[in-house]
């Protein structure tokens, strides 16, 4: 594991229609790690990972202050491309949404917006990332069905295919296992093992378990401010603020 | 410069929707401008309240009409809205689903028939029915009244139903746990929940009724007269443009733009009262 | 005196019936009676030959003609223009002054009598514009007539397409023109194509406002600037002036016909539209 940070988080501050709900965060997030940002609901995990690839424009109402750092650039000077960072930051959302097209289509949706329409690089774009998302072989001989007759836990992974075929630096997962059985949570979980070789992963997790099984290092979030962070190994064990010990014991939740 | 790529499709798309705003700027502005000259120069009073139309004595009184169209509509409405109300109970609450998919497609059918064809069949049925059993030339305010009611029942069964099947199901089994029967449930619950739905369906079905020309002219008789009781003949306001726009000119062309502004702004007033109803849920 | 609850409910039933039933009887003796009185009339010779002596004789196809040429002209003009609109409407905007404003003028067209859209084509297009009598004048004044029920079925159509769609597409580096593009477009599909297809339906029914502005001619019409007679308008002044009841039925039968069949057509976008999970 490397010291770079590839992504750092200076006094943040993001707001509803003026209701602060992210205050004074900070947080650098290193390359290939797997971090995990964990919380009680409504605290702005969410809202959070929408403010690195800027997917909060769409809401009325939000504002934000403060500066996001990737790999040293601030992603909101005016300058720079959102539709860039989008690829170079990809999201996998909560509910398993497969667009209402086959499953190839799926997966080459990203590459073709950005132009590519080379037959046989999509092609091979689409293994790679099936593979990469340990969905190859289940899916390699159906890949001109349609992707909404996949299991939940196989769209999941169709949907971490389909970023991860733009060959993104850092993936944000939003709660990514709800909802979905033991079996295929834990065939996600180990793909992203494998995955932080290549990309840096941030997650929130749906449970505090799952930071526990998945995360190098966590963050704890409490209505909107970041608590604490560090190893997960030892924020687990000997956590320095009485909040997080109380969270990750189940005392609240 | 991905940004530059945004900022074309929306400029297009905002004026493209521009268009829907203008197109009723433009259909207002023509209207207007056609007709107003001629209202100030006869008098407003003279015009709306003139018992005479008379265009080849430069007389142009829109009086009888104007109780033309207020009779064939009031019919329209005695005569449709019971039988549209209670056919729309009949698909929301009587009918099993497969009778009521079949009659939904049906009473469709019946709005898309031209007015025309609804105006030749009364012309061939009823106006003669009137003309032997009732009395009168048989073109007259009845045989509009009801040509007008069928036309109009589409509309009003289809939102009337629309509002009744929008209601919460909460409301009907709290009803019938208190021992209430269908039809007590759908008298006093159902229909003044529905209230506001239905009473927007009468209203729009008012503005088809006003509105309508074509079916109106065949089997109204069209006589200038003010209308004594319904099984004399008339004109409504529609069916005066209808009829003489193919041959006026000049002035007698400018009255009957007048006559259009009358009917927008009465439609206008209708519509604006059909979407106060709707809101006032 | 009370009334037995179930006796009311009784007699209740009765009416209810009975109104479904003579609705369902008008409908049906109208459509029998004319496609009974007028199939009989429709020849091949009727389909493709022009009226002669006023229409007591020959065929309509002039007429056939005129109606598809004065509904095309409408429908490709008011396409675009009510889909670009339901489009703004829904991605472009927040719920604003504009947007209440292009609505409620979208809702107040849908309330004007045709002879009024007549009268506006005829001293708009017909006069103002030049273009005379002719099937542009007819077509564009119903493109005006048809626009707020196109604008409003693909508005529908577009907003019941999950948001969730347009969330993936957006963070997978796509702009709001190639979602729209890629996903809207193909998802709302049959609700716009109903709306589409209504308009149609429309337009062929339509008589007032096509006699004030793509005028009666009886001869095959041989560009957009002739004038043309639609099978709605040629149907009324052989009804109405009493010059063949023969033709009259006949063509009134062709009429029903085509919006059965307009109508099939819809019915059945509209449930591929629900088939696809609404």
């Amino acid at each position: 594991m490397t010291e770079q940070t590839k992504i750092a988080i200076k006094n943040l501050n993001f707001y509803y229609h003026k209701n602060e709900v992210i205050k004074a965060f900070n947080l650098e997030v290193r390359a290939n790690e797997i971090l995990a940002v964990f919380g009680p609901a409504n605290s702005g995990t969410t809202t959070l990972l929408r403010t690195l690839n800027r997917m909060w424009d769409l809401i009325p109402g939000a504002q934000m202050e403060g500066e996001i750092l990737l790999d040293g650039k601030n992603i909101y000077s005016p300058g720079s491309s959102i539709i860039e960072l989008r690829r170079k930051v990809g999201m996998v959302f909560e509910i398993p949404t497969p667009l209402p097209m086959p499953i190839f289509d799926n997966i080459a949706y990203g590459p073709r917006l950005s132009g590519i329409k080379n037959k046989a690089a999509l092609e091979e774009i689409v293994e790679n990332a099936l593979q990469m998302a340990v969905l190859w072989d289940e899916v390699k001989d159906r890949l001109h069905t349609s992707g909404m007759r996949l299991s939940g836990g196989q769209q999941q992974r169709l949907c971490i295919a389909r970023i991860l075929a733009l060959s993104p630096e850092v993936i944000l997962l939003d709660r990514p296992c709800s909802g979905l059985d033991p079996v295929s949570t834990a065939k996600i979980e180990e793909s992203l093992r494998r995955l932080k070789e290549k990309f840096t992963i941030i997650v929130v997790p749906h449970n505090v378990q799952q930071a526990g099984r998945v995360a190098d290092r966590v963050a704890f979030m409490l209505m909107g401010s970041l608590i604490e962070e560090g190893l997960t190994a030892e924020v687990f064990s000997n956590p320095k603020d009485k909040r997080t010990g109380d969270y990750i014991t189940g005392r609240f939740g | 410069m991905k940004k530059f790529g945004e900022r074309i499709p929306q400029g297009l798309f905002f004026i493209v929707a521009l268009s829907a705003l203008s197109v009723l700027a433009l259909i207002t502005v023509f209207i207007f401008i056609e007709g107003v000259p001629l209202i100030a120069k006869v008098g407003f009073f003279n015009f709306v309240f003139g018992m005479k139309w008379a265009p080849s004595l430069g007389q142009y009184g829109i009086f009888p009409m104007i109780v033309g169209t207020v009779f064939v509509t009031l019919g329209a409405i005695i005569l449709g809205v019971p039988v549209a109300l209670c056919c729309s109970i009949f698909l929301a609450e009587f009918a099993p689903k497969k009778l009521s998919n079949l009659v939904r497609p049906a009473i469709q059918l019946l709005a898309g028939i031209p007015s025309v064809v609804y105006g030749f069949w009364g012309l061939i049925f009823i106006v003669p029915a009137i003309r032997n059993y009732l009395g009168g030339p048989g073109l007259s305010v009845l045989a509009g009244s009801i040509i007008l009611a069928i036309m109009i029942l589409p509309t009003v069964i289809s939102i009337s139903e629309v509002s009744l099947l929008a209601l919460p199901p909460l409301l009907k089994e709290g009803a019938f746990a208190l021992g209430a029967t269908h039809w007590q449930t759908i008298r006093t619950v159902l229909i003044p929940s529905a209230k506001s739905g239905i009473l927007a369906s009468i209203i729009l079905g008012i503005g088809r009724a006003v509105g309508e020309t074509m079916a109106v002219i065949m089997v109204l008789g069209n006589a200038v007269a003010l209308p004594k009781s319904i099984l004399d003949p008339a004109r409504t306001l529609t069916t005066n443009i209808g009829i003489e726009m193919g041959y006026a000119s000049g002035e007698h062309q400018q009255a009957l733009f007048a006559t259009g502004i009358v009917l927008l702004v009465i439609i206008m007033i209708l519509n604006a009262a059909a979407q106060y109803a709707v809101r006032r849920k | 005196m009370r009334i037995n609850p179930r006796k009311t409910q009784l007699m209740a039933r009765i009416v209810i019936w009975s109104a479904a039933i003579i609705v369902l009887v008008i409908l049906f003796s109208i459509i029998i009676y004319i496609l009974s009185k007028g199939i009989p009339h429709i020849t091949w010779q009727f389909l493709t030959q022009i009226p002669s002596d006023m229409g007591r004789s020959g065929g309509i196809s002039s007429a056939i003609v005129g109606t598809l040429a004065v509904t095309l002209v409408a429908i490709v003009v008011a396409t675009p223009f009510g889909v670009g609109t339901a489009f703004y409407l829904t991605e472009y905007t927040r719920e604003s002054v504009i947007t209440k404003i292009v609505r409620f003028s979208a809702e107040s067209l849908a309330g004007i009598p045709s002879i009024v859209y007549g009268l506006f084509g005829f001293i708009f297009f017909v006069i103002y514009l030049k273009l005379g009598w002719s099937i542009l004048s007819g077509g564009l004044t119903l493109a005006v007539m048809i626009l707020p029920t196109i604008i409003r079925t693909s508005e529908e159509a577009i907003r019941t397409v999950p948001p969730m769609y347009r969330e993936v597409s957006f963070s997978l580096g796509g702009t709001k023109w190639q979602t729209m593009i890629k996903i809207l477009i193909p998802s709302a599909l049959p609700g716009i194509a109903t709306g589409i297809i209504l308009g149609i339906g429309r337009c062929v029914a339509e008589t007032a406002a096509v006699i004030l502005t793509a005028g009666s001619a009886l001869q095959m019409p041989t560009s957009l600037f002739s004038p043309a007679r639609t099978m709605a308008v040629h149907f009324y002044i052989l009804a109405s002036e009493g010059i063949s009841l023969e033709k009259a039925f006949a063509t009134a039968a062709l009429l029903i016909i085509l919006i059965l069949l307009i109508n099939i057509g819809a019915n059945m976008l509209v449930s591929r539209f629900v088939a696809k999970g609404h």
